[in-house]
């Protein structure tokens, strides 16, 4: 392998029924960053169907080449699928560097990927640098939930590639006079090899809300303790134009979705005010949201680890505060 | 049916703790425990042991210790261990690991491969679809519900936003969700049972892989440096009555231009 052949920054441009995800404009963003110290191209590899007239929206976020790989064989992401057409992508364009989002879709094609090119990747990074030295992607992420940072190189290897999270990088703003190149591009699919059949996608909640979004997040842990106590959360998040997420133990607890976690195993968070209530700060929560503009932590125990990264901290009773900082809002936000 | 589930032996991570003073991990009397998404994994074996009388293999990659989370997976009902262990696997990273495994597996007759999503350790989620592809199976990651239907697996995979129902020939491999499959404790018969059974001691004869594929060598990444994260220099912490306590959040607020 001669790395001089393998050039710019591609982001896997990630659909979901042809809606791009946030996740993709992001690390558009990141890759422009990257491909700008490299003085080389951002391309975005997008899959899909019936997706071209998207493209421009790609270039609009960052992008100079935009191949678009249209087939209804993709029109539902399935593994095999994708990896082999990204594959073949990858074989003919030859890329230095390849972004994926770490959701259900990166995480399970990435891998898939890297084996098949027989290339490294790296989970879950927090950071992309371009070494000064070598020009080599530095890839920085958490190990030993959330206890360690690691900084990972894939030096002999290419591409370079890496999953990293929703909501860490930042995208760039929107630019409809940018210029790029819309490049189609068709794989020959073995179908022999499509062991997988979609039956059904469900969407177990209409009125779902993605946390990552949230500029005002108003967090419960197990301070605030059961179902009637995140109704006050509740009543305070709506006051404040914010929505409510919830540490692990609530999960587990069975008092929150999933989704709403914020942590090493949930999601990573970055609001304007991350105000946490009853959360001790567990280091596998302080990873979630530590990059949070204002922390504002509302815990009974003061020697609580959430008080080490809170910008303000308040030792008291979160069920007893919280609804009298709601009514005092309504108040003040109606002058 | 025949399954064989990956499990691997992992420092429990929610116990480690940062030294305040030097920023460094407490690994002391940190314990070793049997990763979370494999045992979850392992349940929907032995789920699968009970419905359809699957035979059940478990494997673990690692140092002659791991063999304790071996004797855990016999307690549970598992048939058959193994022990995967050579100092040439050492230094690995996901994809060294992954062949390795996979490698080790091509020993077997299998119907179905079970991984945990992914370890606490290292969180990557990356070794189960690249065993997946060195041997050409069909792969389901986050999977929080399976069954068998005409010869078929019908798998649920759980998403961001709900789930999807999965149609998967046979044989597989699934990555399995702990939240979906909550483990059996250990039978106290098993307990005592487990440590006189046989665990099968694999070395890398058993591995069919040039040298240059396995350990540090087969590792196309390289940890550059490691470091705890420096502790942010912590605010204002007041230990105030409730009506202060509003006060100062609602000048905190004002004063960053929240409200």
């Amino acid at each position: 392998m001669n790395k001089a052949d393998y050039k710019h920054v591609y982001v896997f441009i990630e659909q979901r029924e042809g809606k791009i995800q946030p996740v993709a404009l992001e690390l558009l963003g990141k890759a422009r960053d990257l491909a700008d110290v490299l003085g080389e191209k951002v391309v975005a590899i997008f899959p899909g169907h019936n997706i071209k007239d998207q493209a421009n929206d790609l270039i609009a976020y960052g992008a100079d080449d935009v191949i678009v790989i249209d087939s209804p064989e993709l029109e539902d992401y399935i593994t095999e699928q994708y990896a082999q057409a990204v594959y073949q992508l990858v074989i003919a364009f030859r890329p230095s560097i390849v972004l994926f989002g770490a959701t259900t879709i990166g995480r399970d094609l990435a891998p898939r990927l890297s084996a098949r090119l027989e290339t490294g990747l790296t989970a879950d990074c927090t950071k992309l640098e371009i070494s000064e030295d070598t020009k080599e992607l530095m890839m920085t992420r958490p190990a030993f939930g959330g206890n360690l940072m690691a900084t990972i190189m894939c030096t002999q290897h290419r591409p370079q590639m890496s999953t990293v999270r929703p909501g860490v990088m930042q995208k760039r703003e929107k630019d409809a006079s940018r210029k790029g190149t819309i490049i189609p591009f068709e794989p020959k699919f073995d179908k022999s090899k499509f062991a997988v059949k979609l039956l059904e996608t469900v969407k177990a909640d209409k009125g779902k809300i993605d946390i990552t979004e949230a500029k005002i997040l108003v967090s419960g842990g197990r301070g605030v303790g059961c179902k009637e106590n995140f109704a006050k959360l509740e009543a305070l998040a709506q006051q404040i134009g914010g929505e409510v997420s919830s540490s692990r133990a609530m999960v587990d607890a069975g008092v929150m979705p999933h989704d709403r976690q914020v942590g090493q195993t949930g999601k990573t968070v970055r609001p304007d005010l991350y105000l946490a209530c009853g959360i001790s700060g567990a280091i596998q929560h302080l990873a979630g949201m530590e990059e949070s503009e204002l922390i504002i932590a509302i815990n009974k125990d003061k020697f609580a680890p959430i008080f080490q990264v809170a910008d303000l901290g308040i030792v008291g009773d979160a069920n007893k505060i919280v609804p009298m900082l709601t009514e005092r809002l309504a108040k003040e936000m109606k002058r | 049916m025949k399954i064989v589930v990956c499990i691997k032996q992992v420092p429990d991570t929610t116990e480690i703790k940062i030294n305040p003073v030097t920023g460094t991990l407490i690994r002391d009397g940190v314990p070793s425990i049997m990763n979370p998404d494999d045992k979850g994994g392992l349940e929907l074996a032995l789920e699968l042991k009970d419905k359809y009388g699957a035979h059940v293999t478990v494997i673990t990659m690692g140092p002659p210790q791991a063999e304790l989370i071996l004797r855990e997976a016999y307690a549970m009902g598992a048939d058959r261990a193994i022990l995967l262990t050579s100092r040439a696997f050492g230094g690995a990273d996901t994809l060294a690991t992954s062949h390795t495994i996979a490698a080790a597996l091509k020993n077997l007759e299998y119907d179905l491969i079970i991984t945990g999503r992914q370890a606490i350790d290292g969180d990557t989620a990356q070794v189960g679809p690249q065993i997946a592809e060195h041997l050409g199976l069909p792969q389901v990651s986050y999977v929080a519900g399976f069954d068998v239907k005409d010869g078929k697996y019908i798998v649920k995979k759980e998403t961001e936003d709900g789930y999807q129902m999965l149609e998967v020939s046979s044989p597989a491999l699934m990555t399995v969700l702990a939240s979906g499959y909550k483990a059996r404790y250990m039978n106290v018969a098993g307990i005592v049972d487990a440590y006189d059974r046989e665990i099968d001691i694999w070395g890398d004869d058993k591995v069919d892989l040039p040298a240059e594929k396995l350990g540090l060598k087969g590792s196309p990444t390289r940890v550059n440096k490691a470091f705890t994260k420096g502790i942010k220099a912590a605010g204002e912490v007041h230990e105030v009555d409730p009506e202060q306590a509003v006060n100062l959040i609602v000048s905190k607020l004002k004063e960053k231009f929240i409200i």
